[in-house]
């Protein structure tokens, strides 16, 4: 069968399974659309968690980023991991046994404020639609490259199955759909990294293929052949980094902390039945999370090689089908500046920005770029977006492979959207429309109102899917770094310092947000030029800002505390149940 | 149980499980932050399997580390459990109990 036709198939028979669980799971209550009724199994919720956590930036992006990044892409699967330590010591067993629906649930609670559960709606709006949008950028770049529509068309596609099950399923439906996107998606990562291991390596495991020697007889083993390459091409080497010391740390701290604090991946630890499951849980999700976290370094390494083996020095009529097709739709360009006809991939930007093409060819067929030609060696620009979707063409591998890719990437994508989807609503129509404006609420119009929420932020995820902001890529910064510095902090303190009160845990929110903000809008979009290491503060860069954010939220937070009123003695008697699974 | 004998009890309980999560958070930290960051030069000029140690940590060991340490804490969080009487094994869904609390 032709590649496309199985690419078809597989995704038409993965969307079909999607709606068929949504049909079959449909919420009937608020708590059966929030929390999926906590009646989910320690180890489908450790699934479904890592489906919700495993994003198109984890599918799709994270290992062509660190094919790219070597040493220095550590921060993201240390970071991206590591968190998950502190969600389960430090927060998910806790947040279970308070057992209500949201996280501003938890900090209107224990803050006994309004104004404080409002600005948790705030930060959780904010974080989540950044990390949606990311999500529908990435549905549409799979339907365009593989099916062969526009990227709109994608989007709205996209948008519906979306809409299907989490409007109809809540965190039922989602839940469901989660646990089999997990496993559309992890079995589309694996089956191309073993075969890429088998022929790199002939180990078929990428985990050990990643430390055996390259199969061609020499003797050398994969990593020390990389960096080989790349300092003869004048890159870093792999197993090195470029960015200082400090820096990795606090990036690497950021995400941790930011992990923890994600909303759309706290609440999922609403939905188990017991406290001692939540912790399991926890332990189930990360287990799923490393399989492909730990394959994704390996896939890097590979995928870097084989592609400086395939680009370098090759005649651009003879490259592959890929090299085209890519090109087509501008996630690859070549430009000939040596004009022999052959491609020379070398350290540097191929010319300044994205390449801009014009509407010709160039002598050996290639599409004309418009951009001005900077003074390096190198002739290729490439997507780093590409590697992972691209693997399985550059190895050669047979079609339904690529149509599994193809199928994995979309679920991937539409789980997390899925997922940040139900946080935004459930946000808005439990603790913004019946706790904050319209107490009356009866449970019927509360499911109403959360489902109409969901309608309308699928709709505005859409609407920046089509209409990507330019900064789309940058403010994923945000995200993590504004959880760090905003919801971690208060939830800690919340549960482990029974004399914070409202005004410290306030003051610190507002304090570390703003921080973080302000410092990440200044070199991000104000003063761009100015975003060099040279100008950070302590030399930490925008990504790893959300660390020093959550020192200065607790250091704000704990002084506040000592010259404002005491915490009620009920909210402290809330936070003695909650460190206890049962009272007996 | 008198409240105060509570009292007695949810502290020792607290104490014991500040204790674990504080051992687990120093090995948290020293294989990611530690070996993967701060020492990762040093360790790196050990080799094994095709691997420079540092490195190695910083890709692949950090996340392993990161697995067990979650499940060690799991079961001695258990065994805490057990041993101040609050396991919640026999416990009924909780969100049922208060379902029925608001019914009753």
């Amino acid at each position: 069968m032709a590649t496309q036709t199985l690419i078809y198939l597989f995704v038409g028979l993965s969307f079909a399974l999607y709606i068929g669980i949504a049909i079959a799971s449909r919420a009937a209550s608020t708590k059966d659309f929030y929390v999926a009724g906590g009646h989910v199994p320690p180890v489908l919720n450790g699934m479904a968690t890592a489906a919700d956590w495993m994003s198109a930036a984890s599918f799709i992006s994270m290992a062509g980023i660190i094919a790219f990044l070597g040493y220095d892409g550590s921060v993201y699967l240390m970071g991206w991991t590591g968190g998950y330590v502190l969600l389960a010591l430090l927060l998910a067993p806790y947040l279970r046994k308070f057992g209500q629906f949201t996280v501003p649930d938890f900090i209107g609670e224990r803050y006994y404020s309004r104004l404080a559960r409002v600005i948790a709606v705030l930060c959780l709006i904010i974080v989540s639609f950044t990390y949606v949008a990311g999500q529908m950028r990435g549905v549409g770049i799979v339907f365009s490259r593989f099916l062969e529509v526009d990227i709109n068309t994608g989007v709205i596609v996209g948008m519906g199955i979306v809409f299907f099950y989490a409007v109809l399923g809540g965190m039922k439906g989602i839940t469901y759909t989660q646990v089999a996107q997990y496993c559309v998606l992890i079995f589309a990562y694996l089956v191309p990294a073993i075969f890429i291991s088998l022929l790199v390596t002939g180990n078929p495991i990428p985990q050990l293929g990643f430390g055996s020697d390259v199969a061609d007889g020499s003797g050398v083993p994969v990593l020390a052949k990389l960096d080989a390459t790349l300092t003869d091409l004048g890159f870093a080497a792999f197993t090195d980094g470029t960015k200082s010391k400090i820096d990795i740390f606090a990036i690497t701290a950021a995400l941790m902390v930011g992990t923890a604090g994600l909303p759309h991946v706290i609440v999922r630890f609403f939905t188990v039945p017991r406290v001692s499951d939540a912790r399991k849980s926890a332990g189930y999700a990360l287990i799923f999370i490393a399989i492909l976290y730990t394959t994704a370094p390996a896939v890097a390494a590979f995928a870097r090689l084989n592609f400086i083996d395939t680009v370098q020095n090759t005649e651009y009529q003879a490259t592959p089908a890929w090299f085209k097709n890519w090109e087509e739709i501008g996630l690859i360009a070549w430009r000939d500046k040596n004009n022999d006809g052959a491609i020379q991939y070398a350290a540097g930007a191929p010319f300044d920005g994205k390449p801009v093409f014009a509407d010709e060819r160039g002598a050996s067929g290639e599409r004309v770029l418009q951009n001005a030609s900077t003074e390096n060696a190198n002739e290729v620009y490439v997507d780093r977006d590409i590697m992972v979707l691209a693997n399985p063409e550059i190895a050669n591998l047979p079609g339904w492979v690529i149509a599994l890719v193809a199928a994995g990437g979309l679920a991937a994508a539409l789980s997390t959207a899925a997922g940040l989807l139900l946080v935004i609503s459930a946000s808005i129509s439990h603790d913004l429309i019946k706790k904050t404006f319209v107490s009356d609420t009866t449970e019927k119009q509360e499911l109403m109102y959360a489902r109409i929420a969901a309608a309308v932020a699928i709709l505005i995820a859409g609407y920046f899917g089509i209409n990507p902001p330019a900064f789309v890529a940058q403010v994923v910064a945000f995200a993590f770094g504004l959880a760090a510095a905003s919801i971690f902090p208060a939830i800690l303190f919340g549960i482990f310092y029974k004399r914070m009160n409202r005004e410290g845990a306030i003051a610190g929110m507002v304090a570390g947000m703003g921080f973080t903000w302000l410092y990440i809008a200044f070199f991000k979009f104000w003063r761009p030029d100015l975003n060099v290491a040279e100008n950070w503060l302590l030399g930490i860069s925008p990504e790893g800002i959300g660390f020093i954010g959550a020192l200065i939220n607790m250091a704000v937070a704990l002084i506040v505390v000592q010259f404002t009123a005491p915490t009620p003695h009920k909210v402290m008697e809330l936070v003695e149940d909650i460190r206890v699974p049962v009272r007996r | 149980m008198t409240p105060e004998t509570r009292d007695h009890v949810s502290a020792a309980y607290w104490r014991a499980n500040l204790k674990l999560v504080g051992v687990l958070l120093a090995i948290w930290f020293l294989v990611s932050f530690g070996a993967g960051i701060l020492f990762v030069d040093v360790l790196n000029q050990v080799d094994i399997a095709g691997f420079q140690l540092g490195f190695w940590f910083a890709q692949q060991g950090a996340i392993y580390v990161f697995v067990i340490l979650i499940f060690v804490y799991v079961h001695q969080m258990h065994k805490i459990d057990e041993r101040f009487g609050v396991a919640d094994d026999d416990e009924p869904d909780s969100y049922d109990v208060m379902d029925e609390e608001e019914q009753g």
